[in-house]
């Protein structure tokens, strides 16, 4: 717990609490409420393409465990997902399989690009000529981990942070379809 | 079999091949005609060359090179073949009807260094899209997007 209230600060529930005779009533707004609800329970996809996907198993896995953080358990089908890591390198026959198991994902959907691969096409696979340069060429991404590949710490650093993002209010690309003027 | 002895076979056919020693196996240089003909001998006995374990191609900027691993199963020795092409027009003919596992390396080759092999049974692209411009493993090849000069 202490890295995630080394992020966060706080851990309470959103809104105020009047105490009332007998129990008490809380004050909060639908928004943050629900927020606060996804963001603790968000499922990611299995998906991964290189190395960064070992370690996004080993933070599945009993040692770093992100189900104590609500990433309870990876889905296996992008239908039942509402966290997609990109863990690894995304070439160009990939790319059109990415974008299509990003659509599949039901709204909320969020993003995590980690490692080099995913941010920018790579330490090693610059000037390829079957790299994508960067996941955020065919997805939106809400979160970058650097590192290659990102130790486990980093991936649930990512993870808190993409929680904190949520709490916040909407992403970027939600704000984006959301107001979209035709 | 000695390499002395598959350099004596093989001057009876193709006088004009250069040989070279100087590395872990013995080495043919020679003109893409004349591999035309050696390639079905060296199939044969009594050099029996019947395995292509590698077969690929050499940007050198001035030229390409063809270059053909070749292993004898019964005599337990290998071979290489090297081929100069030029880069402005790379033909040369398929070996695919004598070693079979040619017929996808060529297809690489053909790809990834635009060199034509004249009847080939298939000479399409093995993994890249059909539409793909540019041959990538070119010297010369420049990815158009995002491209980082160093």
């Amino acid at each position: 717990m202490e890295l995630k209230e080394n992020i966060t600060g706080n851990e309470k529930f959103p809104g105020i609490i009047h105490e009332t005779p007998g129990g008490g009533i809380v004050v909060s707004t639908f928004d943050s409420v629900i927020n606060w609800a996804r963001s603790n329970s968000l499922w990611p996809l299995s998906f991964a393409t290189s190395c960064c996907g070992i370690e996004m198993m080993s933070t599945a896995s009993a040692k770093y465990d992100f189900s104590r953080f609500g990433f309870e358990v990876a889905r296996a089908s992008p239908r039942q997902a509402d966290v997609i890591i990109i863990a690894g390198t995304i070439v160009n026959k990939m790319a059109p399989v990415l974008k299509r198991l990003y659509d599949q994902m039901a709204d909320p959907k969020y993003v995590i690009a980690m490692g080099a691969c995913a941010i920018s096409g790579g330490p090693f696979f610059y000037n390829t000529y079957s790299v994508v340069k960067g996941a955020d060429h065919i997805i939106p991404v809400d979160v970058y981990i650097p590192g290659c590949p990102p130790r486990p710490e980093a991936l649930l650093h990512a993870m808190i942070s993409l929680q904190e993002k949520i709490k916040m209010g909407m992403t970027r690309e939600q704000i984006r379809t959301e107001f979209k003027t035709p | 079999m000695t390499n002395e002895k598959i350099k004596e076979y093989i001057s009876t056919y193709a006088p004009n091949v250069i040989y070279d020693e100087t590395g872990e196996w013995l080495n043919l240089i020679l003109e893409a005609t004349e591999w035309q003909k050696l390639a079905s001998v060296i199939k044969e006995p009594p050099i029996q060359m019947d395995f292509l374990f590698c077969l690929t191609c050499v940007d050198w900027k001035t030229h390409l090179t063809m270059v053909y691993h070749l292993s004898s199963t019964k005599h337990r020795q290998n071979i290489v073949i090297k081929v100069n092409l030029a880069i402005d027009q790379p033909i040369i003919n398929t070996v695919s009807a004598i070693w079979r596992t040619a017929e996808f390396h060529e297809r690489e080759v053909f790809e990834m260094f635009g060199v034509d092999f004249i009847n080939h049974p298939d000479l399409r692209k093995l993994i890249l899209e059909d539409d793909f411009k540019g041959y990538p493993l070119r010297k010369d090849f420049e990815d158009p997007i995002n491209m980082i000069k160093l």
